[in-house]
């Protein structure tokens, strides 16, 4: 089940910097980042390649980050791909916690990342449907 | 385990006898000097006719401010030549005092010291490291020599550069710390960093001081270290550290009541009170040579607990010092102590170890921010935890003082870790 990065971020002029320099050093790549901002502090979500060690290194340096679990779905990069997904989702009375997409290059796929309450029969509903679930792997290295 | 166990069990009677005959010594001593000359004189004050316990009522109260009026040596009882060291406090608010010794009275301190630190069942066998500032502060020097006095292996490593103070631990086997509580928190997240699990380095007792602390702090160090921490009380201004200890049964400071003798009062009218009242500690040192001090108020907020301790000893034992009237805030017309902010906070498990108050004045409205660090372990990713833990520290501060606070909460390590006196509040408020 593939997981990202939560980190707890003071809304603060340097903070992504300090996150991004020990990514860097550890050769550690984004694939997508997402930043939720509740005035005063916020959460820095980071989507990358090696998530466990990544969350070590930057808990070595004294920031607040943790491991979540996500559902990241394939879906088709045209109008109403998304769409698909969610109408399971809200029929199946699954609520979406946070979320966000980015496509896949030249593919005409794109990719919807999301966390749930429970991943796993989040999955299995969306797999039954004929949807693709990413693998760690997939998705780490698209 | 009794260092002097003849005078540590003294009887009552015998012990107030010998408490009126070095009252009487001091007297003597106090009403040579430039200070207490005159201020006998303007309050007709014969101190020859002091002669029961109870007529130290009688006699004026001596503050921090006299100390500064008789700067430097406007109360010193001996010849220069006698006087072998002094120490001074910090005076953060103004001229600094100065405390002086002279040989005997820096033995009979490290005397008391090693008494005090035989209570908590620390021996010769112990390897005691000191992290306190050495200096003009009492703190360090005067547990190094009651350390000595007692025959432990002292190690004198004093404040900061944590790495050599871990490698110190692990090579010498301490077992007996003296630290303050802020820096107690701080260093063990260094050695958590550096992969030692903190109880493995086998420290079995702390003796935390020089800020004040909650007991929520105390027992969340007890935690972290798996070790014993004992509660002490000292002001320079009675000589230093070891003025009142906890024994081995953790429960109130036994105040060495053959070396000073202790009164509460009522803050506004200076009035004594009864045993188990509280309110301000009075204290008039009864064994020194180069400076007596006459009711000296402390400023601290305690009571006395009038019960026997289990241990045996005979001298009356204080409570935690509740606060300080100087420290007390005044937030929207009620009244808050540092210290129940502090237990508040220590009791909320997504806490870290370092917080901050803040106060400021907006439209003539008292508002308190408090800024708290939060713990890195108890992170658990996302907002609406961190909304909901904000919303809990909010409710219980405003329970305490009414006053709605704002809560910050920040990352790890973004307030200065402190290695000596935490700076826990900042009062931008203008008066």
């Amino acid at each position: 089940m593939p997981q990202q990065v939560s980190v707890f971020a003071e809304n603060r002029p340097g903070k992504i910097d300090r996150l991004t320099e020990v990514l860097e050093q550890k050769s550690i790549n984004i694939r997508a980042i997402t930043i939720s901002d509740s005035g005063d502090y916020g959460i820095i979500k980071l989507l990358i390649d090696k998530p466990a060690e990544a969350c070590e290194a930057l808990k070595e340096i004294g920031i607040a980050a943790t491991l979540k679990d996500i559902v990241a779905v394939k879906i088709a990069d045209k109008p109403g791909g998304l769409h698909k997904v969610s109408s399971i989702l809200a029929r199946k009375g699954i609520n979406v916690e946070d979320a966000y997409g980015f496509t896949i290059r030249e593919s005409g796929q794109a990719v919807f990342v999301f966390q749930v309450e429970n991943v796993q029969k989040t999955e299995k509903i969306l797999v039954d449907e004929g949807f693709t679930i990413l693998s760690n792997q997939e998705l780490y290295y698209i | 385990m009794f260092w002097n166990e003849q005078l540590e069990t003294i009887e009552r009677k015998a012990l107030e006898k010998l408490q009126l005959e070095k009252l009487r010594k001091a007297l003597a001593a106090a009403a040579t000097t430039p200070f207490y000359k005159k201020v006998f004189a303007d309050n007709g004050v014969d101190v020859s006719r002091i002669t029961t316990l109870d007529h130290l009522r009688d006699l004026p109260l001596t503050t921090k401010h006299d100390l500064r009026l008789s700067y430097p040596d406007g109360m010193v009882a001996v010849p220069r030549t006698e006087i072998v060291r002094l120490h001074a406090s910090s005076g953060t608010t103004g001229k600094s005092t100065v405390i002086f010794y002279t040989a005997k009275d820096l033995a009979d301190w490290a005397d008391l010291i090693a008494r005090s630190m035989m209570a908590t069942g620390t021996t010769r066998n112990d390897v005691f490291q000191n992290m306190m500032g050495y200096g003009l502060f009492t703190g360090g020097l005067g547990l190094h020599y009651g350390a000595e006095r007692l025959g432990c292996l002292v190690i004198p490593s004093s404040t900061g550069n944590s790495l050599k103070q871990i490698e110190l631990m692990k090579d010498f086997g301490t077992t007996v710390v003296h630290i303050t509580p802020s820096y107690a928190m701080h260093l063990a997240d260094v050695v958590s960093e550096n992969g030692i699990n903190p109880p493995d380095l086998g420290i079995k007792k702390a003796y935390l001081g020089a800020e004040p602390y909650s007991e929520g702090v105390k027992k969340k160090i007890e935690g972290q270290w798996g070790l014993d921490a004992y509660n002490s009380y000292g002001l320079s201004e009675m000589n230093g550290p070891g003025v009142a200890f906890e024994c081995e049964y953790k429960n109130g400071m036994h105040l060495w009541e053959d070396y000073y003798i202790m009164e509460i009062i009522n803050p506004d009218t200076g009035e004594r009170l009864p045993d188990g009242e509280e309110g301000e500690l009075v204290l008039t040192h009864i064994n020194r040579e180069a400076m007596p001090i006459i009711r000296y108020r402390t400023r601290d907020l305690t009571r006395i607990i009038p019960e026997k301790c289990a241990c045996g000893r005979t001298h009356r034992r204080i409570e935690r010092i509740k606060g300080r009237t100087d420290d007390m805030l005044i937030v929207g017309g009620v009244n808050v102590f540092p210290s129940q902010i502090e237990t508040v906070l220590m009791n909320v498990p997504e806490v870290g170890n370092n917080y901050q108050i803040v106060l400021d004045r907006h439209n003539n409205l008292d508002r308190i921010h408090v800024r708290v660090e939060l713990y890195n372990k108890m992170f658990e990713g996302d907002i609406k935890a961190l909304d909901a833990l904000r919303k809990k520290i909010v409710e219980r501060l405003k329970a305490l003082i009414t006053v709605n606070p704002k809560v910050e909460l920040l990352e790890p390590g973004s307030l200065p870790p402190s290695m000596g006196k935490a700076v826990r509040v900042i009062d931008k408020r203008e008066i």
